[in-house]
């Protein structure tokens, strides 16, 4: 059956299966392949989006059941000024190696910086631990979101 | 400085003028002795590695694959250094598959930079020396009284200046310089190399554009699952695809016949569809009936106990290295240590899955888009499965979502082409699923090692043996083996490395520092048995055993342990470590320190872990310092230092957490749930320092790696009193 996703402030229509994973339809059906495929099972946070704001895994949401939330894929993050900021952190700090799991950790740290603009190192660590960088750039990624913080302190002063 | 390799033939150059203006530079690379014999590259005919516009763009072909180790941003900052392009000019194209063009193309063993620091240096040196020449010309004058400023001639007499693309078509009628006898900069001139340069692609990546291989996407294309048996070794039966091909969604399904040979093709089924998860989920429908052989009884519970018996019974099957009389000095010992080690199986799980685009045309010729390491290798592989000669094979280099090791090996290439091959004309993309990668990988081998030990009245070791259980490996690249003349072979009087062989039909393959990744641990852990019993530490063994030899003579080859080794940079590193991290001071209560050294790859590495155990008994890391030594220069301080940190987190969880095992000839663990690889709260803060010598710079992928796990181990003795013997380290066995 067909659905309608409101996808980075468009409606698009979806022809697939209730159970078809939004990953899938992003790469497959919309040919919008930023968001990448990592595990499948949610344990990897490669496929992350936002769902009305909040980071979620696209691998386990099924089309069926998103209704009127909007979506928000890493296509689009450039459009928020947390996302710009933390692109330009991510190119700074030179964060990535191979840069496969890149998307899905720039959309779960802006997630998290909307949510909370300034969080400590801690609060950083326990957001991000649900996004594997398999070539472990952790260092890098924390040190990106720590200079969005303080850019933010910095405006705010 | 002294030459770290051999290379058999001298980099070519030639020059010619750009089609509309400019100059074009082809430059034909040395091979090492190995590639040059294997083939690759025999003939190898010039190619444009880079072109000088008019507009004074500057294109550099990366010519080898990026899996994530920077080589694509660093090799072409060689060229643009002795070239003096101003850096923000450069363009870097993805060069493509082609032998004969760009000589080897691989990613792999950390050789990109010792090959080619001095061969693309030349090139960019020999195209600054024709342009300063062009503008010599043109002015009148000599160019030894010109200079260049980044992306210009500059005649400082009169003040005038040209930029390169102004000069670039004249430039092309100026004869080339001999390669060997280009001037080179001065090192302290060096404006690229020394720079921390961001990677390439990275801009392109925070936006989420499609340039890995699994963003491929090409018009019509459909989508591929491949359900082949979980048993390592079985044959396809029977299949029945009827109720597959009746899913929704559903395009195709239908038997590939593999041949047997696990890096190339096994027998499976292909399942076809527009949208790759309606593919993968029709396999549940799937009815395959597998001879499973006799390679369903095996585990790795079976194997541990038959090394176990092997060890204890203590009657290797062969001796692969032998110093002294060992046996005359174990008797002679008024000491003697006695341990059994053991480290698992490990998948490498990079995070793009494991996928490939075919395009099989009409003509029968095979068009292909892979993220591999080996796209040489594959696509000769490839057309000698097809029948094809290998110009009938083309393969794109996409950038690729993480390697170590894993893309060495292209069984999804063969896959790939074998199902396209059933649909000319037809762009399919297969795609593994993780459970697919993780069941289907080429894994670090397990190894069991029964080490002794022999001290004599002084406490002066005298003896060392290691039995080596391993599993029988045939064929070219054998990732179980241990080289003869792994440390401390040759630095201790009496020694042996002795060996017995478990049969398999495990795939295994290269994983990042290959048997150094196992034998760092294996070795140094157990070294540290010695020092406690000589009463010192770890690093004052180290400094004694290696003060006992100079130098070993040069060696080509990369894989070997010790080619050129050199006991005065490995005690250099392991001084700077021990500075770094106040080894003499103890920490805090509660936290302790551990010592690790290694030499893998060419690159010298001593490092000091600091660790904790939790209120819930988690081992917790706090610090590692890393001294390390690759030769005089780091290239781009970015990457390397990207590099390092990855190592070390790599290994705290090759340490703590990662272990594939087998039941019933199949492997149990099946996704990064139950295969945890690293997470963010488990980094460390991590200390870097360059011990720079004066030896040319070597490569960064996997050295860091090795010593961070005995590192770690010897930390948690110190902390608690234990041995850790077997990886992944056993916390309940702490308390």
């Amino acid at each position: 059956m067909a659905y309608r996703v409101e996808i980075n402030g468009e409606a698009r229509e979806l022809d697939v299966p209730a159970d078809m994973p939004l990953l899938w339809a992003l790469r497959n059906e919309l040919g919008m392949v930023g968001t990448k495929f990592g595990c499948g099972i949610g344990a990897c946070g490669a496929c992350t989006v936002h769902v009305d704001g909040v980071a979620t895994r696209s691998c386990s949401l099924r089309v069926g059941s998103i209704g009127d939330r909007k979506i928000t894929t890493i296509e689009a993050l450039e459009e928020s000024p947390v996302g710009r900021a933390l692109q330009q952190a991510w190119l700074d700090e030179d964060v990535m190696q191979c840069g496969y799991c890149q998307a899905g950790q720039l959309m779960n740290a802006s997630a998290l910086l909307a949510r909370n603009p300034q969080p400590n190192a801690q609060q950083i660590d326990q957001a991000m631990s649900g996004n594997i960088c398999r070539c472990a750039c952790y260092t890098r990624i924390r040190k990106a979101i720590v200079a969005v913080v303080e850019q933010k302190e910095t405006a705010n002063v | 400085m002294s030459e770290t390799m051999t290379l058999d033939r001298r980099s070519l150059l030639k020059a010619s003028a750009l089609a509309g203006g400019g100059l074009m530079l082809a430059v034909a690379l040395p091979l090492p002795a190995r590639a040059a014999a294997a083939g690759a590259g025999q003939g190898a005919e010039l190619n444009a590695f880079i072109t000088i516009a008019p507009d004074n763009v500057i294109t550099i072909v990366g010519k080898n694959p990026e899996i994530g180790q920077g080589i694509k941003t660093m090799l072409p900052m060689l060229i643009a250094e002795e070239l003096d392009a101003d850096w923000d000019q450069v363009k870097i194209v993805q060069g493509g598959t082609d032998t004969a063009k760009y000589g080897m193309q691989m990613a792999g063993g950390s050789t990109a930079t010792p090959m080619n620091w001095l061969p693309l240096r030349q090139a960019g040196a020999a195209g600054r020396q024709m342009l300063l020449q062009a503008a010599a010309r043109r002015w009148g004058v000599d160019s030894a009284k010109l200079v260049t400023e980044p992306g210009k001639v500059v005649d400082p007499a009169s003040g005038r200046s040209l930029t390169y693309g102004e000069l670039a078509s004249e430039a092309a009628d100026v004869a080339v310089p001999d390669l060997a006898k280009v001037p080179l900069k001065d090192p302290k001139d060096f404006r690229i190399i020394g720079r921390a340069i961001g990677g390439i692609d990275s801009g392109r990546i925070v936006k989420g554009e499609p340039i890995f291989g699994l963003d491929t996407q090409l018009p019509g294309m459909v989508h591929a699952a491949y359900e082949r048996a979980r048993v390592f070794g079985s044959k396809l039966k029977s299949a029945d695809l009827d109720a597959v091909k009746a899913t929704p969604g559903v395009l195709d399904a239908f038997v590939i016949e593999g041949n047997g040979q696990a890096d190339q093709l096994v027998d499976g089924v292909a399942i076809i569809a527009k949208n790759w998860w309606i593919a993968n989920k029709a396999r549940e429908k799937l009815s395959i009936e597998w001879d499973t052989g006799e390679w369903s009884g095996h585990s790795t519970a079976g194997y541990d106990q038959r090394a176990r018996e092997l060890m204890a019974a203590g009657k290797p099957e062969d001796v692969f290295s032998s110093d002294g009389d060992v046996d005359a000095a174990f008797a002679s010992a008024a000491k003697v240590l006695d341990a059994e080690y053991f480290y698992p199986f490990l998948a490498h799980v990079p995070m793009e899955p494991q996928n490939c685009t075919a395009l099989c045309h009409e003509d029968g010729s095979m068009e292909m888009w892979a993220p591999t390491q080996m796209p040489q290798g594959g696509q000769m592989a490839v057309a000698q499965m097809l029948g094809l000669s290998p110009d009938k094979v083309t393969v794109h280099m996409t950038r690729t979502g993480g390697g170590f090791g894993r893309r060495l090996t292209n069984d999804f290439m063969h896959q790939a082409a074998a199902i396209a091959k059933k649909m000319p004309g037809t762009p399919v993309q297969l795609i593994w699923s993780r459970e697919d990668d993780v069941h289907s990988d080429f894994y670090r081998p397990a190894g069991w090692h029964r080490l002794r030990a022999a001290l004599d009245g002084d406490g002066k070791l005298i003896g060392f043996d290691d039995h080596f259980i391993t599993f029988d490996i045939t064929g070219g690249f054998n990732p179980a083996a241990m080289a003869p003349d792994i440390f401390p072979a040759r630095f201790v009087p009496n020694l042996r490395y002795a060996q017995s062989k478990l049969k398999t039909r495990v795939p295994m393959g290269a994983l990042r520092a290959p048997s150094s990744n196992a034998l760092a641990f294996v070795t140094q852990a157990f070294l540290d048995e010695v020092a406690e019993a000589q009463g010192r530490d770890l690093p004052a063994l180290l400094d004694d055993l290696l003060s006992s030899r100079g130098k070993f003579p040069d060696s080509r080859g990369f894989g070997g342990a010790q080619p050129g080794f050199d006991p005065a940079r490995a005690k250099g590193v392991i001084r700077k470590a021990m500075e770094m991290s106040a080894w003499d001071r103890p920490s805090s209560p509660g936290r302790a320190k551990g010592f690790g050294y290694y030499f893998s790859h060419m690159g010298y590495f001593a490092e000091v872990v600091e660790a904790s155990l939790s209120d819930r008994g988690q081992v917790e890391v706090h610090n590692v310092w890393a001294a390390g030594d690759v030769g005089s220069h780091i290239i781009n301080p970015f990457g390397a230092l990207n590099q390092v940190e990855g190592s070390i987190i790599d290994g705290i969880g090759q340490a703590t957490s990662l272990a594939i095992e087998l039941d019933g000839g199949a492997v149990v663990q099946s996704n990064y749930n139950d295969y945890p690889v690293p997470r963010m709260p488990v980094t460390p803060e991590i200390h870097v320092e360059w011990v720079k010598t004066d030896h040319n710079p070597t490569g960064l992928g996997e050295p860091a790696l090795p010593p961070v796990i005995p590192a770690l181990t010897n930390a948690l003795h110190k902390l608690t009193g234990k041995r850790i013997r077997r990886l992944p380290i056993d916390t309940k066995q702490l308390v």
